[in-house]
Parts: C-alpha cells; sequence; structure tokens
C-alpha cells in the first residue's frame, strides 16, 4: 500500500476523526494535534489497515480511545483547565446560522453531557452512523447505545427548553 | 409532512428508536425552518448537528515516511571490509622480510653477494673520508698560523 492508495482509503473520513475528537478534546488545536497523530498511526499500521474489514469504524474507535487517553493523562487535565474560558476561534460556522447565540447554546449543552454520550451524540447525530457502527466503534451493546442516545437528547432538549423559559420570564 | 407524523418522529427520536431515514425526515423537516412553535429546541439542536458537519479539518497531514536503517546491509558491508582487510594483511606479510635461515640456497647466495658488494662500497667510502679527516688536520694548522678566527 503506497501512499496514495493510503489517502484514498483514509482521507474520506479525516474530518469525521477531526470532528469526533474536537467534540471529546474541545479546543481546536489539541484535535488538530489528535488528528495528525491518528492519522500518522494509521500510516505506520497500513500493511495492518488492509485485514480490517471496515478502517473508518477501526479509526474512530482509535480516535475514541486516544481521546479518551489524552483526557485521563495529566497534561490534559491541565489543559482542560485553560480550555474551561476557551472560546470558540473560529466564528465563521456559526455565523452561517440564523440563530447564533441558540444554535452555540447547544454546543454548550453537549460539553455538559458525560463522555460517552457526547461521543454517541456526536456519531450518530452529526456523523449519521447506523448503530451497528456506533456500536463496534463504542464497543457496547445496542441497548445500551440506545439508551445513552436517548439520555443525551432529551437532556438537550430539557436543557434547552429551561434556558428558552428562562429567558422568557 | 404532516404534523402528527413529525410528532410521533420526534417522539420515536427521543427514545432514540428512529431509523437514519427517519431521521432523515426529521432533519429536512426542521431545517426547512418552517417549524411549530412547540418543537423550536428540535430546530436548533438539528441545525447544530447541521453545521457542525460542515467543520472540516483544513491542516495538511504529513506522513513522515519513516527512515528504517537496513541494519543487514550494514553487517554485510562490515564484513565485506573485514575480509578485504585481511587479504591486504595478507598480501603484506608475505612482502615482509624473512631470516636467512628460511631462504632457499640460491636466495642466500645471491644475499651474500649483495653484502660483499655493500661492504665494498663502504670500505671505500671510508677510505675517502680517512683522506678528508687528513685535510681537517691541514685545515687546523693554517687557521693556527693565520689566525682567521
Amino acid at each position: 500500500m503506497n501512499q496514495s492508495d493510503f489517502l484514498k482509503v483514509v482521507l474520506p473520513f479525516k474530518d469525521k476523526v477531526f470532528r469526533l475528537a474536537k467534540r471529546l478534546l474541545v479546543s481546536t488545536e489539541e484535535a488538530e494535534d489528535a488528528t495528525q497523530e491518528l492519522f500518522f498511526k494509521l500510516w505506520r499500521n497500513k500493511e495492518k489497515l488492509a485485514e480490517y474489514k471496515n478502517v473508518e469504524a477501526f479509526a474512530m474507535t482509535m480516535t475514541k480511545n486516544y481521546c479518551y487517553d489524552r483526557l485521563k493523562s495529566k497534561q490534559a487535565s491541565n489543559l482542560t483547565l485553560v480550555h474551561s474560558n476557551y472560546k470558540e476561534k473560529d466564528t465563521s460556522l456559526d455565523k452561517k446560522v440564523e440563530y447564533q447565540d441558540t444554535v452555540s447554546q447547544v454546543h454548550k449543552l453537549i460539553e455538559k453531557l458525560p463522555e460517552q454520550q457526547k461521543l454517541i451524540i456526536q456519531l450518530r447525530d452529526v456523523e449519521q452512523y447506523d448503530f451497528d457502527e456506533i456500536c463496534k466503534m463504542m464497543d457496547m451493546k445496542p441497548t445500551a447505545v440506545r439508551v445513552a442516545l436517548s439520555r443525551a437528547r432529551k437532556t438537550i432538549r430539557q436543557e434547552l427548553i429551561k434556558q428558552h423559559n428562562y429567558g422568557v420570564s | 409532512m404532516e404534523l402528527a407524523n413529525i410528532e410521533k418522529l420526534v417522539a420515536k427520536y427521543e427514545n432514540a428508536e428512529t431509523t437514519l431515514k427517519e431521521e432523515g425526515i426529521l432533519r429536512e423537516y426542521f431545517l426547512s425552518g418552517n417549524v411549530a412553535p412547540h418543537l423550536e429546541e428540535y430546530q436548533l439542536m438539528f441545525t447544530y448537528f447541521h453545521t457542525s458537519q460542515g467543520e472540516t479539518y483544513n491542516k495538511t497531514l504529513e506522513f513522515k515516511t519513516q527512515k528504517k536503517r537496513n541494519y543487514k546491509w550494514l553487517s554485510v558491508a562490515a564484513s565485506v571490509v573485514l575480509l578485504f582487510s585481511v587479504y591486504l594483511g595478507y598480501e603484506e606479510q608475505q612482502d615482509a622480510p624473512r631470516p636467512i635461515s628460511e631462504m632457499t640456497i640460491e636466495e642466500q647466495f645471491h644475499y651474500e653477494q649483495a653484502r660483499e658488494a655493500l661492504a665494498m662500497l663502504s670500505g671505500s667510502l671510508n677510505k675517502g673520508s680517512e683522506a678528508v679527516s687528513n685535510l681537517k688536520a691541514y685545515e687546523n694548522s693554517v687557521n693556527k698560523i693565520f689566525k682567521t678566527k
């Protein structure tokens, strides 16, 4: 497998890896570093890559594990303190949206969710993977995935209603 | 899509029972902008999901091609060098002078001849230098008389 073959396999999901990493690691820079690191890991193991039926699912699992490790490591826990007053750098994304503030509200609400729910919301509602794939990536049973997803969706909605009412009254 | 249907789907969605296709229908509805007021929160959620999907990784990925040093070839090269140097050393050894006892009779004869010739040469040279030393004695006496120094 040479570099161009490898890129053909790997490039289609680089944005997904990046977004998943960003969901967990919060900051864009951290997520960029993680993406670079992960693809380099994939590149080093490119010979084994052919053995996997679903390289994308494998890569997402790797991303998940890598980000968990980053969060666990001391270095990252120091960084989270910095990230608590972190502001979204590129606002171009939000500008596209009519409801600027309220949409970033959703972002903040997802940030407050437990890591597992964050991941599942990201994989399902943003990346639109089907349940089988999510089960593989998360190494979870289907019912557990559904329960977590349902909880996450309900929490987001309820929090939104709360904030909405808060504004009105 | 009828509102009643959407509401049904929304309920399923909350329980994470919708299929991707059904979620697609919901997405379409909520992104259309024409949303019933009591479902506004979903509009926010789906808009957010939609926009965050547009986020991309813009940096170029780098793949440093690893330089795996091939130690196999290094050892081959080393052994070649070793063999070559051993061979050169052997050649040198062949050219080195041997003691007379190891020589053949013919070689010993040549050696003796060469020695005689050299002895003769050095004997004649000594004669010459004796004459020169006499000359030195003469010079000494001359210096005594004229006191040039």
